[in-house]
């Protein structure tokens, strides 16, 4: 399985940020939309950097100043990027190893959805509850159809 | 005014498309604590069940009958059929928003995804969808015709769905003859004179989809050899490293599974299953009448992306396979549904958790759903679609808790069925699915089949009396 069917029932949303708008403008967008984390994008869209509220957390017991700093002061740049054919499993052993708790996902650069580690873990519990209910119905028949093949 | 679920206004919906996720939604609402739910399901070809009935392999009797669990479901007096009829068609969207609260769109993955390559198009070049479909007595693919007096067939593609093919193009006679499948797909395969099928994997054995049960099948064959290359099923550097990180029993074992097959000998059997594993198709040829003559392949090599998925990179080496019979099967695809917004870029529904969006705003769209197939994509096995269809169910409950749904004019049921048979006379209740259930079955018992499949509607009427 691939996180395109990830992708595909979450909706064209991602909540993007510019990375010369202030940490107060991030936040107020990170509340708005009930999300930990933005995807800072370049003029043409392009993916540049991630922002999250650990980020600004950190910075915030450093500097009480930390609202009106930029987004690009604050982001992380060295962001890992998914693409749609990635494999389910070793995207969520990825984030597990290098603990990232989103992913953002592009296609030809261009940025087509974020993941985060919850859709991940959903998505592999759904699919093990789907091969139990396979086994649990094929089980049901053997005992309660004897003769059918 | 009162709100719909209640005794004095049954919630109605509409759910188009009877197969798993349609059953799998429907159960989920009647489940529902303090709901009076009415549902109408509606589906383009006259009998029920979906692909469980037209896409599961007719050799695999016992996945089929999660079909039991769906006649539970459709017991319900708060249930009806309409088999036959299309939406685009028979009805509009409209239609439903004028007679329904909510309306859920389950029609799966109709049509596949394409290989791109030049020569896809020749004759004998197939989507494996359509011969699985046919084999299966769909009537819309009932009168297909593919040339089994070819001697070498190729599939594409290491899915389950690929498995299938490759096995029913290997099966004897004696086997296929045990089976339900449709009447004269046994005599085409009977005559059939396909010596050796090849199955084409683009990456190794360790990230083919096909589950090891599938994988063992294909080594169990009465009228098969099944083997493999040595040199294409040992594991590379970059998957042995992955294995090591992350030890996976299932992934392990179906290595060693294959690793077999590439030990061992033909023993005499009339036919070969020739497993290739790190190849892709870059070409089918044309033989010189319009047909496919061959099909040119390049080796692949594996690297890894940013996420760690091994993906296949052409190498300059390539090589000619002989094959007069090519079988595509590199993923389905979603069709969008006439008045529904779709997402281009995953072939489904535009949705959100199950929510239909408007193309626009991005905001829900009142009173329209999606489940299953055309709400994820083509992934999962039938039970994959229960936990997704209790996802959208949440929704709608969610949804009519905070009084949104769709106001309909006339939300009797005396007033779409009036709309229905004027517009398609001739659909079919459950009651009638059931009637032929039993006699397919009937049939079936006399010949030593599970069933025989009505593969027309004007058989399936007939049959009812009704032609």
């Amino acid at each position: 399985m691939t996180i395109a069917s990830l992708l595909a029932k979450k909706g064209p949303k991602v909540v993007t940020v510019q990375p010369e708008q202030t940490i107060r403008q991030a936040l107020a967008l990170l509340a708005e939309h009930n999300i930990g984390a933005l995807v800072v994008v370049d003029p043409e869209s392009r993916p540049i950097g991630i922002l999250s509220e650990r980020d600004v957390v950190r910075a915030a017991v450093r500097d009480e100043a930390v609202f009106t700093k930029t987004v690009s002061a604050l982001m992380t740049r060295d962001v890992i990027l998914g693409v749609p054919q990635d494999d389910l499993e070793s995207v969520g052993r990825t984030m597990t190893d290098k603990r990232i708790r989103h992913l953002p996902v592009v296609d030809q650069r261009r940025l087509v959805g974020i993941i985060s580690i919850g859709d991940v873990v959903k998505a592999q519990r759904d699919l093990y509850r789907g091969e139990v209910e396979n086994l649990q119905m094929e089980l049901t028949e053997e005992h309660g159809r004897p003769t059918a093949r | 005014m009162t709100r719909p679920g209640t005794e004095a206004q049954p919630l109605r919906v509409a759910i188009v498309g009877a197969g798993p996720a349609g059953f799998y939604a429907t159960d989920q609402l009647f489940r529902t604590p303090g709901l009076v739910v009415e549902v109408d399901m509606y589906d383009r070809v006259p009998t029920p069940y979906g692909l469980v009935r037209a896409g599961v392999a007719p050799d695999h009797q016992k996945i089929k009958a999660v079909t039991a669990a769906f006649d539970k479901v459709a017991a319900n007096p708060a249930f009806r059929f309409f088999g036959g009829v299309e939406l685009g068609r028979h009805l509009s969207v409209d239609d439903l928003r004028a007679h329904y609260h909510m309306v859920l769109y389950t029609t799966g993955a109709q049509t596949d995804r394409r290989m791109g390559i030049p020569g896809e198009d020749l004759q004998r070049s197939h989507a494996a969808t359509e011969f699985v479909a046919w084999y299966n007595g769909h009537p819309d693919y009932r009168d297909l015709t593919f040339d089994l007096s070819q001697e070498r067939a190729a599939v594409v593609g290491v899915g389950n769905v690929a498995a299938d093919v490759a096995r029913i193009l290997s099966r004897t006679p004696e086997e296929l003859a045990a089976t339900d499948i449709a009447d004269y797909a046994l005599e085409a395969l009977s005559a059939s004179r396909i010596r050796e099928v090849y199955v084409l994997g683009r990456r190794g054995p360790a990230q083919a989809a096909f589950t090891n049960p599938e994988v063992r099948e294909l080594g169990e064959l009465a009228g098969a050899d099944v083997s493999a290359q040595p040199e294409e099923v040992e594991p590379d550097e970059l998957t042995r490293q992955a294995l090591e990180r992350a030890p996976d029993r299932a992934t392990q074992k179906k290595i060693e599974i294959i690793k077999e097959y590439a030990r061992r000998t033909p023993t005499g059997k009339p036919r070969r299953l020739v497993m290739r594993f790190l190849v892709s198709p870059v070409e089918l040829r044309d033989d010189g009448t319009g047909a496919v003559g061959g099909m040119r392949l390049v080796k692949n090599r594996l690297y890894a992306t940013a996420t760690g998925t091994l993906q296949p990179k052409a190498t300059d080496q390539v090589e000619d396979l002989p094959v007069g019979l090519v079988f595509r099967s590199v993923g389905y695809r979603g069709v969008p549904v006439p008045g529904v917004p779709f997402n281009d870029d995953w072939g489904v529904i535009l949705n959100a958790k199950g929510r239909v969006l408007d193309p626009q705003t991005k905001h829900p769209l009142v009173g329209q759903y999606t489940a299953g197939w055309i709400k994820r994509g083509p992934t999962g096995v039938i039970g994959t679609n229960k936990p997704d269809a209790a996802e959208t169910v949440a929704g709608m409950i969610e949804d009519l808790a905070r009084d949104i749904h769709l106001r309909p004019a006339d939300p009797s049921p005396a007033a779409v069925e009036r709309l229905i048979r004027e517009r398609q006379p001739q659909y079919l209740s459950y009651q009638d699915w059931l009637r032929l259930d039993e006699i397919e079955t009937r049939r079936g018992r006399e010949t030593g089949k599970p069933r025989v499949k009505f593969t027309r509607v004007k058989d399936m009427l007939a049959a009812l009396g009704r032609a």
